[in-house]
């Protein structure tokens, strides 16, 4: 590789030839403000807070989007520089809605923290420029957007557009007009949106945001009458410490159960445990399927972000998809039939909250099909990893110094099988594990499937069982199924069980996570140090397959008598619809 | 309202635009100024038929309508009345025609009378700088002209 | 496709096409100097003994001239001259105020302002009988004259003395809807030597010794930027045509495109040889249908007679050329937003580098020139570096076409060397300020651009003064102001053109500007302060060194020139609540003369607002009491004093 000199400041800095001048600056030890630079996702130089002065340049240039090129001098500080990124930013904030106070991102925006940094004392322009406050758009279940709060970095259009093929916000109009919007003024919920919240997690600021619930689930705790169940997702415990400044990739389990328990719940369940019941059921249906020539790929069905968009640009594959319920949805429907009857409790009483790293979830639980035999919708209310970190804070507890405790009985413990579903690839090893065990009747000892573990956006692997060859992919991130189906759809690839996250890298980084700013998501890669924390939950696992947890083997003999029966299709299963793309 | 139907001539015209160019690199915006020919201006239905038939999102459609003044998602009135606003024109008073058409039709720029008889326009240098100040009703070039002889001009449109 | 021998012999055919316009084309074809034009081999080419040349340009289309040429058929045909006559359709010959245009040869005679009315005459006189219409001739002086029409009666006109045709030198001589016109006056001429007899090195070297710069906004070298592209190596380049011509105020390129179409497709294909792409696109305004279809005719016609196409002139060099027509947006005259727009996308520029000679359309090595740059190009290869540097300035070689208009009796297209006065430019060929005004300044460059006061008159236009002196040469785009013109109102045009033409992308221009304006708008208003002033300093500083795109960086220039030459102006609106050119409503203030008004209420009863009323006082010689406007009432329409026949209504 052709290395660069370059000087930044007047340190020499040597860097690979393509380098931008922003990553140099990283590797001389000086900080460059940026905004709308997200690596990988949104290279566009738009808003003009990492200028620089080159020497021979005519006017300044962005870090984030100039080459080195040999001999190249920087200067990052000059009183030029300082003084027109302060302008651009007061020009940015003259803009803004600055009720920051109010404001779900307050401490958390990217634009707060510059404003800070950049040392904007006074904004001598009226705010949002004299005009007057544009509605918010929040009748999606998922995603709230307030024009008001947006900066027009782009970050949300590039990764619905460009990551994950979605395309259901983009930049209309232009010049001082210019917004990100849906196109003629629709709100969210009447495009093909997938609810992935994807742009939540790299809006700066409090632009996009999650339809909140937490009003409801406050209301049912504080109702005697009610009987509230959380659930924490498999991907929460390996995020949810951040809000509370532990390092990225910090595993506190026990504490998050002992949070959500002093917020004055009557139970916390792991949705690992629905997770394992997922694996028997699309298990089986996998078997079922290979061993009597069903439908060929069969694709997961664990990301609703991933249904809807197949549901809008793939009708044609409905019938690949598995018709297990999420996990999640399966717990629930477990908890008010199973579980209602065997503590006596009347399922109507019964408020079920799931804690998600997903927005997507959200819009899930509304579904028609969401409902279980007694009627009830399988989930009440589902919050985000946020929301509940959040909520934690409302009530003053001191989450990093929480001692340990573990989820309730009976449906608390739970396989590594599960713990992984988090990590794209998860869903896949745990269902391996499973099927291997069931096909060869044996209890292998090797299940650590490799080949699948990685945050590439797509994995492919023959996985031998039993004699038989089974060709799997594993895909994470809408934009790389949209690739693969197509060739399938092409004719040019052929799978047997194929594994969908809509989010890249899976639901460790989801669009429920806790928000990470650019200056650490760029630099740092989320999705594997959130999933290598799973991994290595997994390991400490007493029982690592599914079909090993106890509670299952009880559900089983106490209620749904095997995997695939028909109460069991009754209470986890569902069906798809074709949804309108334009 | 926008009169959008599937089995008229106009919605054939539609899809043989998109078939002729659909492998064309970057024809989207030939496509919608072809399109706006056919429909006189660019409503959701005639969009969405353009989004899905180029495989690109409606979004992005729209993005690219609203940028381009050329593009309307309103209907035009049958004579588009049209004033340049060039700096030549401008220096010339055409911010006077502009506010006398208003006046004379009732309307302000970019809509359309109730009748949809006339719309008015604003419009960058047509490039007939000599003749400032210019307005266009339709095809029908109008040049140094004062606010006084447009109850004139308009009349000749009325019936 | 054809051979270049072959292109000779097209070239000799079609010569009678042109013979009878003679005196136009001797000095550059050989063929047609000192020779009766008729004895030119006619071939099977039916000739004409009289040829009219109808201006179809924009000016004089509207001006009427297609009615014109309707008119001229039915009067040939009524005298039975179908045989004598050809009507000849061209583009813009430049004189677009004096429109519409028709020139009759062999004589040469322009008549401008013809009217319908007119053509019987015409026909009788001139073409029937050989005597020519003076009271029609272009040259005031000669309309002026007395008796037979003379040679010197038929030199052009002030106007055209100081002109010095190059990138219009077929610009209405020629038919530009029929190829062989153009191939008869030399046309793809170029092409043929560059492609026979020079290497692509050959033909970059000779437009960097030329010295051409780029006509369309900086002023880059463009044999620099040639060989920017052609040591990119790539299999695929571009070469895009910049005809999205959106400085308002500037129709150079519309004039080109019009009237002499094949030129700019020579030059396309000369670059695509030069740098070593195939593919040239054109991208020209939406607003200019006529100069489509011309060139769509063109692009056929080249295509049809073999000249592009694959293997051109027997050579391994191919080159196709397509349209793309832009939708009415400025910032695509910027290079990298052009590209994004005929890759189908919104226009937004895109960061530099990597620079569209490494990275351009479709991510492939690509260099875009304007339409009046190349229009350059084809002379510069055929008459040499030399010839071309002899014209002009050292640092600004050739001429450069100005479309000048505003508060100036001729406006219209004109081409003068590098270097002419702007007051040669507004007095000698303009014809100075209409209705004994003063001039107060030029403005040049458009939004990027700035004015020039009335005591920078003398100075030369060329890239580098233009920019000393706060403004820039732009597309050529040159408006002149009286003195009733506000220079604050003026500035205020031109950033809420910028602020609706932003692209939206950058902070600085998207908001930076409307910050700009809303202070401007304040000012107009009658409420700014002084400091308003600093803080469009500051303001214009930032947006000038922090934009993403040469058009942001460049959006402040109309503000800043006005501050730098007339910043009192600003004051006596921020200070003394005062517009000395009369044109800020809010500072207006409209009064009636008590002595001069009679009392005849016409004022009151026009008044939208009921703002004038009686007084007590009746003026000595007068019978009714005088008016009196109620300045908290009044709006300032300025209905009162255009009605008063009195003159009793002033404005201040």
């Amino acid at each position: 590789m052709k290395m660069i000199n370059l000087k930044i400041d007047g340190i020499a800095v040597t860097v690979p030839e393509g380098t931008t001048i922003l990553e140099a600056a990283r590797a001389a030890g000086v900080r460059i403000p940026t905004l709308c630079f997200l690596k990988d996702v949104n290279e566009i130089g738009a808003c003009r807070m990492c200028v620089v002065e080159i020497k021979g340049a005519r006017a300044l240039q962005a870090a984030c989007v100039y080459p080195v090129s040999e001999g190249l001098e920087v200067i990052t500080n000059s009183a030029a520089v300082r003084k027109s990124r302060k302008i651009t930013l007061e020009l940015i904030l003259s803009n803004h809605d600055r009720s920051c106070l109010e404001c779900v991102r307050s401490q958390n925006c990217e634009l707060q923290t510059l404003a800070s940094e950049l040392g904007v004392t006074g904004i001598k322009f009226p705010e949002l420029g004299g005009r007057e406050l544009q509605p918010v758009d929040d009748l999606s279940y998922s995603v709230v957007r307030n024009p008001n709060k947006c900066v027009l970095c782009r970050r949300c259009v590039s990764i619905c557009k460009n990551v994950q093929t979605v395309g259901v916000i983009d930049t209309m109009e232009r010049g001082y007009r210019t917004v990100v919007a849906s196109p003629f003024g629709k709100n969210l919920a009447e495009t093909p949106c997938v609810n992935c919240g994807q742009c939540i997690a790299v809006c700066p600021v409090g632009a996009l945001t999650e339809k909140s619930e937490k009003d409801k689930v406050y209301e049912a705790i504080n109702d005697p009458d009610k009987y509230v169940v959380f659930q924490t997702a498999p991907a929460v415990r390996f995020s949810i410490g951040e809000a509370f400044g532990m390092p990225i990739g910090s595993r506190p389990t026990g504490k998050m159960v002992t949070a959500i328990r002093r917020l004055g719940v009557d139970k916390v369940f792991d949705t690992d445990t629905g997770a394992d019941l997922t694996i028997m059921e699309e298990g089986t249906e996998l078997i079922e399927r290979l061993q009597n020539g069903g439908k060929l790929p069969m694709i997961t069905s664990c990301s609703p972000g991933w249904i809807k968009f197949c549901e809008h640009n793939f009708p044609d594959f409905l019938d690949n998809l598995s018709s297990c319920k999420s996990p999640h949805e399966m717990f629930g429907a477990v908890v008010k039939t199973y579980f209602a009857g065997k503590e006596g409790i009347d399922p109507a009483k019964i408020f079920m909250v799931s804690v998600m790293p997903c927005t997507a979830k959200k819009f899930e639980a509304k579904r028609d099909e969401m409902k279980n035999s007694s009627g009830f919708a399988d989930v009440d209310a589902v919050i985000t990893t946020r929301e509940l970190a959040a909520m934690i804070k409302e009530n003053g507890i001191d989450f990093t110094n929480l001692p340990d405790s573990e989820f309730d009985d009976p449906m608390g413990a739970a396989s590594g099988a599960g713990v992984i579903f988090g990590a794209t690839g998860g869903v896949m090893e745990a269902a391996l594990r499973t099927v291997a065990d069931v096909l060869t009747g044996e209890d292998l000892k090797d299940i650590d499937y490799h080949a699948v573990r990685g945050v590439e956006g797509t994995k492919t692997a023959e996985v031998s069982i039993n004699g038989r060859t089974v060709r799997v992919a594993v895909v994470s991130g809408l934009g790389n199924a949209r690739k693969l189906l197509e060739s399938i759809r092409a004719g040019e690839a052929q799978y047997d069980f194929i594994e969908v996250m809509a989010c890249p890298g899976g639901c460790v980084n989801g669009g429920g996570q806790v928000i990470q700013p650019s200056c650490v998501r760029s630099w740092v890669d989320l999705r594997a140090i959130r999933a290598k924390a799973s991994y290595a939950e997994d390991l400490e696992m007493p029982i690592r397959k599914s079909h090993e947890n106890p509670a299952i083997k009880a559900l089983y003999s106490e209620f749904y008598g095997k995997p695939g029966s028909e109460k069991a299709h009754h209470d986890l299963h569902t069906h798809y619809q074709k949804r309108d793309n334009y | 309202m926008s009169g959008f139907s599937e089995n008229d001539e106009k919605y054939q015209k539609l899809l043989e635009i998109i078939e002729t160019n659909k492998n064309v690199r970057g024809s989207l915006i030939r496509v919608l100024h072809d399109s706006q020919e056919v429909y006189g201006y660019l409503p959701i239905e005639v969009q969405k038929v353009i989004a899905e038939g180029l495989g690109v999102p409606l979004a992005e459609v729209y993005g690219v309508v609203t940028f381009y003044a050329q593009f309307s998602v309103k209907p035009k009135g049958d004579y588009r009345v049209s004033v340049c606003l060039g700096t030549a024109c401008y220096v010339k008073g055409s911010d006077k025609l502009l506010e006398r058409l208003e006046e004379e039709l009732g309307v302000s720029v970019g809509d359309c009378t109730a009748d949809g008889r006339f719309s008015i326009e604003a419009c960058r240098c047509i490039g007939a700088c000599g003749l400032a100040p210019v307005f266009t009703i339709n095809k029908d070039v109008y040049g140094k002209k004062e606010p006084d002889d447009i109850p004139g001009i308009l009349a000749k449109y009325r019936d | 496709m054809i051979t270049v021998k072959e292109l000779n012999e097209l070239r000799i055919k079609a010569l009678p096409k042109i013979a009878v316009r003679k005196k136009v084309f001797e000095g550059r074809i050989p063929e047609l100097a000192g020779r009766a034009a008729p004895e030119i081999s006619p071939g099977d080419e039916k000739t004409y003994r009289v040829h009219v040349l109808c201006c179809a340009g924009t000016g004089c289309k509207s001006s009427g001239s297609d009615v014109l040429r309707e008119e001229f058929e039915r009067i040939i045909a009524k005298y039975g001259l179908q045989d004598d006559v050809q009507i000849v359709k061209t583009g813009c010959f430049g004189l677009c105020a004096e429109g519409p245009i028709v020139v009759i040869y062999p004589e040469d005679a322009m008549y401008c302002r013809v009217e319908a009315s007119d053509i019987e005459e015409i026909v009788t006189e001139h073409i029937m009988n050989g005597r020519i219409v003076r009271r029609l001739l272009e040259n005031p002086e000669a309309r002026e004259g007395e008796g037979d029409v003379t040679d010197e009666d038929l030199e052009a006109g002030v106007f055209f003395r100081k002109q010095m045709r190059i990138a219009l030198h077929n610009c209405g001589r020629i038919n530009p809807e029929d190829i062989e016109e153009y191939v008869a006056a030399g046309g793809y001429q170029a092409l043929a030597k560059a492609l026979t007899e020079m290497t692509p090195d050959d033909v970059i070297k000779v437009m960097t010794d030329s010295g051409l710069r780029g006509r369309g906004g900086a002023g880059f070298p463009t044999g620099r930027k040639w060989l920017f592209a052609k040591n990119s190596v790539s299999d695929v380049k571009y070469v895009c045509c910049n005809a999205d011509e959106g400085d308002p105020g500037a129709f150079m390129d519309r004039s080109v495109l019009e009237g002499d179409p094949h030129e700019v497709l020579e030059a396309m294909a000369i670059a695509g040889y030069a740098i070593g792409a195939g593919q040239g696109y054109i991208y020209v305004r939406a607003e200019y249908p006529t100069a489509i279809e011309r060139l769509d005719i063109a692009i056929r016609q080249a295509e049809e007679y073999g000249i592009l196409g694959d293997g051109i002139f027997g050579t391994d060099f191919s080159f196709r050329i397509e349209l793309r027509l832009g939708a009415g947006a400025f910032v695509c005259g910027e290079e990298t937003a052009l590209m994004t727009s005929v890759e189908g996308h919104r226009g937004e520029p895109r960061p530099r580098p990597p620079f569209p000679a490494v990275k351009g359309l479709f991510a492939e090595p690509t260099i875009l020139n304007n339409v009046e740059t190349y229009a350059n190009v084809p002379q510069i290869i055929l008459k040499g570096a030399d010839w071309f540097k002899s014209i002009g300035t050292e640092k600004s070689p050739g001429a450069k076409v100005f479309a000048v208009g505003g508060k100036i009796k001729n406006t219209g297209l004109v081409e003068v060397p590098m270097g002419t006065t702007l007051r040669e430019i507004v007095y000698d060929i303009g014809g100075g300020i209409p209705n004994g005004k003063q001039f107060k300044a030029a403005q040049t460059g458009g939004p990027s651009g700035g004015c020039i006061p009335a005591s920078l008159i003398d100075t030369p236009i060329d890239y580098d003064s233009l920019t000393q002196i706060g403004s820039m040469m732009g597309s050529g785009g040159l408006i002149v102001m009286d003195e009733d013109t506000c220079m604050v109102d003026i500035a205020k045009f031109f950033l809420e053109f910028t602020v609706e033409e932003s692209c939206g992308k950058c902070p600085p221009c998207r908001i930076g500007t409307k910050r700009m304006y809303d202070i401007l708008d304040k000012i107009t208003r009658g409420e700014g302060e002084l400091s308003d002033i600093d803080d469009l300093y500051e303001l214009a500083d930032a947006i000038k060194s922090s934009a993403l795109c040469g058009l942001g960086q460049t959006a402040p220039n109309p503000v800043l020139s006005t501050l730098r030459y007339f910043k009192d102006e600003y004051v006596a609106h921020v200070v003394d609540k005062r517009c000395p050119a009369g044109v800020c409503k809010s500072l207006l203030q409209y009064n009636i003369d008590k002595e001069k008004c009679i009392g005849c209420g016409k004022c009151a009863r026009n008044c939208p607002v009921d703002a004038i009323s009686k007084t007590d006082y009746v003026a000595p010689g007068h019978k009714l009491p005088s008016l009196v406007i109620d300045s908290k009432k009044c709006v300032k329409c300025g209905v009162c004093m255009s009605g008063c026949k009195f003159g009793a209504v002033s404005k201040n």
